[in-house]
């Protein structure tokens, strides 16, 4: 019994002559902890600002919640949270207070203290909201998404900022929320981030998706090649192979002993990522260049 | 999937439900959510909010509350004695602060305050939450309700205590006062609300708003008296509701015979609304057809 929570077919969004998103097809599952990957410029930020109801789309459908988001009224838009990219403002008082205001925005909220407690702001609560730093600021931007319990929530970057201990706790909340049947919708350019926290992950490259998969199975990845390595004769030796596990066998008959250096690396997130971005870089030249002699 | 964890998913997109994923913290079901809270109560809500966040700017308390106050105290020290208007210094000047005053706390106030809300993802974020938009705008008007009324306590509180100065006397002055405070104020507000879509960056805002209104206080009557102005700054500025602001509010607190030193020798009130008046109307057009929650580039 699955539900959508999100239903875009064949989504369009044009800038003059630059379609910054052309023709996205995706499906995301309540619960759901989704992530969009893509350089700057890719068109995630667009295709996230339709669905989040803040710009408008060119063409396609879109349903978010049962509701066209370009149209969604108040009621839709308190079962949504969205936490931005962008440093936002917030009134000049105490955390505590700014977090009491916002609840009273919608027809249910979570009681403020809990939420400031939750993203771990409780000793900051009486302070002025300018004068926190800002990781803290960014916490409070999530205490202020979350607070009217979203049933999706929309996460634009969330941890830029963040130390490595405050990141950690971040995903435990993230998974929290998840585990409560909040669904996410994760922007992000930390791979790592992606790769811990997301059911599937999004690839968008030039408007377009490259590819939908969980972070484990990213174009191939359970199945690509592992690089061996290891020193002999005092040079580093690297060996790309499918078979890991045979070539470190082979290697325990060659060596007494430990095998110096031995190191079986798959490729990470990041390297997968990386090589469909120069991929679709690539292919794109092809592409355009194609386009242009068809309109010459 | 109880505890997530990077080991324990699937490459198929979860076929879990609302109630699939055990944890702590529910979320609310649209059945149960019921309506978003009322237009008013969120509306009132925002006006506190709106008060106790300019009370935290001194900037803004200063050059727009408090400055009338200190040009008032200014003019009726150092020009008490070389005065010759047939008044003390401080009577001659103080409803033409009055009106100064009043669309300090409205058109500036307003004009900065919503372009820096803009750039800076005020607005944007208030977008985001169910808040109906007139809750935003019902806020406002509180803001500039309580700078108005403390513009009004504050001016004749000092004018009163300090320099004995003489208040409207009679029914029909207060009226006219009360009439033109809240005409002047509600077209000064709009237009406020209207100039802060010009400008295309909150610093830029202060210049956008205040260099008109520096302008404006000088040819209408405010500093200089409407007599020793040529007839095309009058005319000028008469295009303009600081003007009419000024002249309504001489008309409540001056004694009769000071209407032979208005442009036309009388008070001519029915003007001063029809202007106030059309000011309104066009300052709520100008707000409908430009506000805005982005700014350009956020699309």
């Amino acid at each position: 019994m699955s539900e959508s929570v999100i239903e875009v077919s064949d989504l369009r969004k044009k800038y003059g002559d630059v379609e910054a998103v052309a023709g996205i097809d995706l499906s995301i599952e309540r619960g759901e902890i989704f992530s969009f990957l893509g350089p700057n410029g890719a068109g995630k930020s667009t295709a996230v600002e339709i669905l989040e109801g803040f710009r408008h789309r060119d063409g396609g459908t879109a349903r978010v919640l049962g509701e066209d988001p370009g149209r969604a009224g108040r009621a839709w838009r308190s079962r949504v949270g969205v936490v931005w990219q962008k440093e936002t403002m917030v009134p000049k008082m105490p955390v505590r207070d700014v977090v009491r205001h916002f609840a009273g925005y919608y027809p249910l909220s979570h009681d403020p203290d809990e939420v400031i407690e939750r993203v771990g702001l409780t000793a900051k609560a009486k302070e002025l909201a300018e004068s926190l730093s800002g990781g803290q600021r960014r916490r409070l931007d999530v205490a202020l998404g979350i607070v009217g319990q979203p049933e999706l929530l929309f996460l634009d970057e969330p941890t830029t900022g963040f130390d490595p201990r405050a990141r950690r706790e971040f995903w435990g909340l993230i998974r929290d929320l998840a585990d409560g049947g909040t669904t996410i919708v994760l922007t992000t350019h930390y791979l790592e981030e992606a790769e811990e926290l997301a059911d599937r992950v999004c690839v968008i490259a030039r408007g377009r998706i490259r590819a939908v998969d969980t972070p484990a199975a990213l174009d191939g990845r359970a199945s690509a090649e592992a690089t061996v390595g290891w020193l002999e004769d005092g040079r580093r030796r690297e060996v790309r192979t499918a078979e890991p596990t045979r070539v470190v066998a082979e290697l325990t008959g060659r060596f007494v002993g430990e095998i110096p250096e031995l190191s079986v690396h798959r490729p990470t997130l990041e390297e997968i990522y990386l090589g469909m971005i120069n991929d679709s870089d690539r292919t794109a030249e092809v592409g355009d260049g194609g386009a242009q002699e068809a309109a010459a | 999937m109880s505890t997530p964890s990077t080991t324990q998913k699937t490459a198929s997109p979860k076929d879990a439900g609302p109630g699939a994923r055990s944890g702590a913290v529910r979320t609310g079901t649209d059945a149960s959510r019921g309506r978003p809270p009322g237009a008013l109560r969120v509306g009132l809500s925002r006006g506190w909010v709106e008060i106790r966040t300019f009370s935290r700017e001194w900037e803004g308390v200063l050059f727009t509350f408090m400055l009338p106050a200190v040009i008032l105290v200014l003019f009726a020290t150092v020009m008490g004695g070389m005065f010759d208007m047939e008044m003390s210094a401080v009577d001659y000047f103080l409803p033409g602060l009055m009106a100064m005053g009043l669309m300090s706390v409205s058109f500036q106030t307003l004009g900065v305050a919503i372009a820096a809300e803009r750039e800076y993802g005020g607005l944007r974020r208030l977008r985001g939450t169910p808040m109906a938009p007139s809750s935003y705008f019902i806020g406002k008007t509180i803001l500039v309700l309580f700078l108005a009324l403390g513009q009004v306590v504050l001016l004749l509180g000092v004018a009163r205590l300090f320099f004995d100065a003489a208040l409207p006397t009679g029914v029909t002055a207060w009226a006219t006062v009360a009439w033109v405070f809240v005409l002047g104020t509600v077209a000064c507000s709009l237009l406020g609300i209207a100039i802060s879509s010009l400008a295309r960056t909150a610093a830029a805002a202060s210049a956008v708003v205040t260099f008109p209104f520096l302008v404006l206080q000088f040819i209408s009557g405010i500093f200089v008296p409407t007599v020793a102005l040529p007839d095309w700054v009058l005319n000028a500025a008469g295009l303009f509701p600081l003007l009419w602001m000024a002249q309504g509010m001489r008309a409540g607190f001056f004694p009769e015979e000071m209407a032979q030193l208005e442009p036309s020798g009388a008070w001519d009130l029915h003007l001063v609304a029809l202007a106030l008046g059309t000011w309104c109307v066009v300052g709520l057009v100008l707000t409908l057809l430009t506000f805005r929650w982005k700014t350009r580039k956020d699309g």
